[in-house]
């Protein structure tokens, strides 16, 4: 039987309508096209509190958090930032849930010395409002900024090497947690990839540790990143993660949301386009039109308005493997829809939103991120799309970068990629440059910029999509320049890029269409394997 | 190897020009000469705003004309003063951090600026730069004549010195780096593979967008 979320087009099937950035488009497929849909969004918890108090109180593999504490401890608490989830959720946001129930335990068993971290490691430093948004006023009034503040992994003052893995990668982390005498880490489980040894291995470390994984030849090996099992991103981090939770005391807290990504209003968009009610269908056409004629000011302005309504799914608590367990399979209870077989050509919107760009505008190298690297990865098995296929997308790719929060990605895309598209090349040639940059530097340490060295692990995070595509072609693209570069080709429309896809094929293309967003990944099984 | 030729005033420090100058002028020998000095000074002074805004060597040679009479003793007596309580005050918080990661990045740092050499020696020796290009008075018998011994530092020049300093050095210019808070420092800032707009003015601010080049302010 099919799944619920797979689609077959048929000759009279309504367009599909996807994201092109910030916009949303309406594009034709071929009859037979595969169409893979987001599953509807789990069943929330009924009470997140009470889960959290239980989860904490009877945690997996560890004793409870309570036992834990004595009168006079060294408590740091880390926060994953607010690259997820995407976009933001609203207020309360689950962390802060999380930490009032800790802060209030800690309190009711004498310990005061607390400091809460927010576990950035290379991404730019949270803004105070954010931060706000993310913990709550309550919270923030009380430990901001001295007692609730970004981890700064360039403060060679507060980082201290703790160790080595049996195969010598340097464990460099944050010394006050460090110096703790307990961590407890509150993450939001958002994809597959976070969470579990990455939360303290990579969240509060410093680029010596994490240089360790986030370079070509990890993302080559990683098949894929998204499923933990096969991820070589996730053997090394969780090397590095084991001397961490070997020296330091960890209590870790894993909590899930479900794809409710859109307000009710706005859920159509997740739907099938021929189950619309006409109602939907007049709307979809309104916002298409409407996406169309308004200024990318206004766009971006309006995306980042509404928060999401995601709900909490999963609280789990405890020792780490045990609780990553749990949340990665709630995650891929959430995500996973069985598919039998690749395609030659999968399409896919590419959205105005990455972990990478939260209130600022999806830059080209994001768009590269986007494309061959997450939403490539969005598999577990084998990859959606055949090695050699196509990957085509609908972005405009528009030459268009933040300057503040992305300023060493311009330097990246238009000095050092014009030299070298290859991986391994930008590795050795120019990372170290960049890793010592003085200005880029300080826009990381002291402004909101990411680390100089993010836009090349943003171009390794592509590399595994890279090495397995045949090509890419980008749908209403609105230079050539910046396709170029990428080595990407471009096509006016849809039809010219399946045309193109098609090349010397000589039989029909099998075409899947991945529809994101809200996350979906493909389950996929290759015919024989079974 | 490669050279950081960092501008200094508004870019590391929020003094300019004018503040040493004037710390000099109101410390002078006698209350009557402070006054004959100030006055001279604020007759200059609508000369100078203009010269500011149309030609940088101009305004500093109005400028440094009010030093003439000055004895080298004094100068150099007042320049500890000078530093200690004009311009230490006055670093960017982040400055040194800024400094310091341009020499742990195996850079020599360079300051390149229109202030006189004796005090800029002691802002070099505080930021523990490896050399420093400043202004330099005429002296005759031990007294300031008001004027400037060529090369005068400002402007374009900065640009034409930083070169044939990386080209004495064997710096590679295209790894160099350089920062400033000014537009009238773009010749500077263009002739270098890596210039960084530091506290910048709007018209550096926005050229800056413009050519993608790292924007900030150290007074985080």
């Amino acid at each position: 039987m099919t799944h619920p979320c797979l689609v077959t087009l048929e000759r009279d099937s309504a367009p599909r309508v996807l994201f092109a950035g910030d916009r949303l488009v309406e594009v034709d497929l071929p009859a037979g096209t595969r169409c893979i849909y987001p599953k509807p969004p789990l069943a929330p918890l009924r009470d997140v509190d009470a889960a959290i108090r239980y989860a904490i109180n009877h945690p997996l593999g560890t004793d409870p958090l309570y036992a834990k504490l004595r009168p006079g401890m060294k408590v740091t608490i880390a926060i994953d930032d607010l690259s997820m989830p995407l976009p933001p959720m609203r207020r309360p946001d689950v962390r802060e849930r999380v930490l009032r129930i800790v802060l209030a335990m800690l309190a009711e068993h004498g310990v005061d010395d607390i400091e809460m971290i927010i576990a950035t490691s290379l991404h730019r430093r949270m803004k105070p409002a954010e931060i706000r948004w993310m913990v709550g006023d309550e919270i923030y009034e009380r430990y901001a900024p001295d007692r609730l503040y970004n981890h700064d992994a360039e403060d060679v003052d507060n980082m201290v090497l703790i160790g080595e893995t049996e195969l010598g990668e340097p464990v460099e982390l944050n010394r006050r947690a460090v110096e703790s005498d307990l961590i407890i880490y509150v993450n939001l489980n958002f994809v597959p990839m976070n969470g579990g040894y990455k939360s303290v291995a990579v969240g509060l470390c410093g680029y010596k540790s994490l240089k360790a994984h986030h370079n070509p030849w990890t993302i080559r090996k990683s098949d894929s990143y998204m499923d933990p099992a096969k991820s070589e991103l996730a053997t090394v981090i969780a090397r590095i993660g084991k001397v961490a939770h070997r020296e330091l005391n960890i209590f870790n807290i894993e909590t899930t949301v479900n794809n409710r990504m859109f307000d009710r209003s706005l859920d159509f968009l997740a739907k099938n386009e021929d189950d619309l009610t006409p109602k939907e269908r007049l709307l979809l056409k309104g916002l298409v039109a409407t996406t169309a004629r308004l200024p990318q000011a206004a766009r971006q302005a309006i995306f980042n308005k509404f928060p999401a309504p995601y709900e909490v799914t999963g609280v789990f608590a405890g020792e780490t493997t045990a609780v990553h367990e749990k949340a990665i399979a709630k995650g891929f209870e959430q995500y996973l829809v069985p598919i039998e077989g690749q395609a030659d050509v999968l399409v896919t919107g590419i959205p105005y939103i990455s972990p990478y760009n939260v209130h600022a505008y999806l830059n080209p190298l994001l768009v590269t991120v986007m494309a061959q690297g997450y939403l490539f990865n969005m598999y577990r098995g084998a990859p959606l799309v055949k090695k050699g296929g196509t990957l085509i997308i609908t972005h405009p790719c528009s030459d268009k970068f933040d300057h503040e929060q992305h300023a060493p990605y311009i330097e990246f895309v238009h000095r050092i990629l014009p030299e070298t598209r290859d991986a391994m090349e930008l590795h050795k040639r120019f990372e170290a440059e960049f890793a010592r940059h003085p200005s880029y530097l300080q826009m990381y340490r002291t402004g909101h910029a990411y680390h100089p060295v993010h836009p090349f692990f943003m171009w390794y995070w592509g590399e595994n999509g890279r090495q397995h595509l045949g090509r890419v072609i980008v749908v209403g693209a609105d230079n050539e320049a910046i396709p170029k570069l990428f080595g990407w080709e471009t096509a006016p429309n849809m039809d010219e890029a399946l045309y193109r896809a098609k090349g010397e094929h000589s039989h029909s293309l099998d075409i899947t269409l991945l529809h994101v967003p809200p996350i979906v990944m493909g389950d996929v099984s290759l015919p024989g394997a079974r | 190897m490669a050279g950081a030729y960092f501008d200094v005033d508004g870019t590391l420090v929020s003094t300019n020009l004018i503040q040493p100058t004037l710390f000099y002028l109101v410390n002078q020998a006698t209350p009557v000469q402070t006054l004959q000095r100030l006055g001279r000074a604020l007759v200059g002074a609508p000369r100078m705003a203009v010269a500011e805004l149309v030609d940088r060597r101009t305004f500093n040679e109005l400028l440094y004309s009010s030093y003439a009479g000055m004895s080298e003793d004094r100068l150099m007596m007042l320049a500890d003063e000078v530093f200690d309580r004009v311009i230490r005050p006055a670093v960017y918080p982040s400055a040194r951090d800024l400094v310091r990661r341009s020499l742990d990045a195996g850079h020599d740092v360079i300051f390149v600026s229109g202030t006189l050499d004796f005090i800029l020696q002691r802002v070099a020796d505080y930021f523990e730069a490896t050399e420093y290009i400043a202004n330099r008075l005429e002296l005759k018998k031990g007294t300031a004549t008001g004027k400037l011994l060529k090369p005068v530092v400002a402007g374009p020049e900065k640009a034409r010195l930083i070169r044939e300093h990386a080209r004495a050095r064997g710096y590679d210019l295209d790894h160099c780096h350089a920062f400033s808070d000014s537009y009238s420092d773009l010749p500077m800032l263009s002739v270098v593979g890596h210039p960084a707009a530091v506290n910048p003015d709007k018209r550096l601010a926005w050229l800056a967008k413009a050519y993608g080049w790292p924007s900030y302010r150290l007074t985080a």
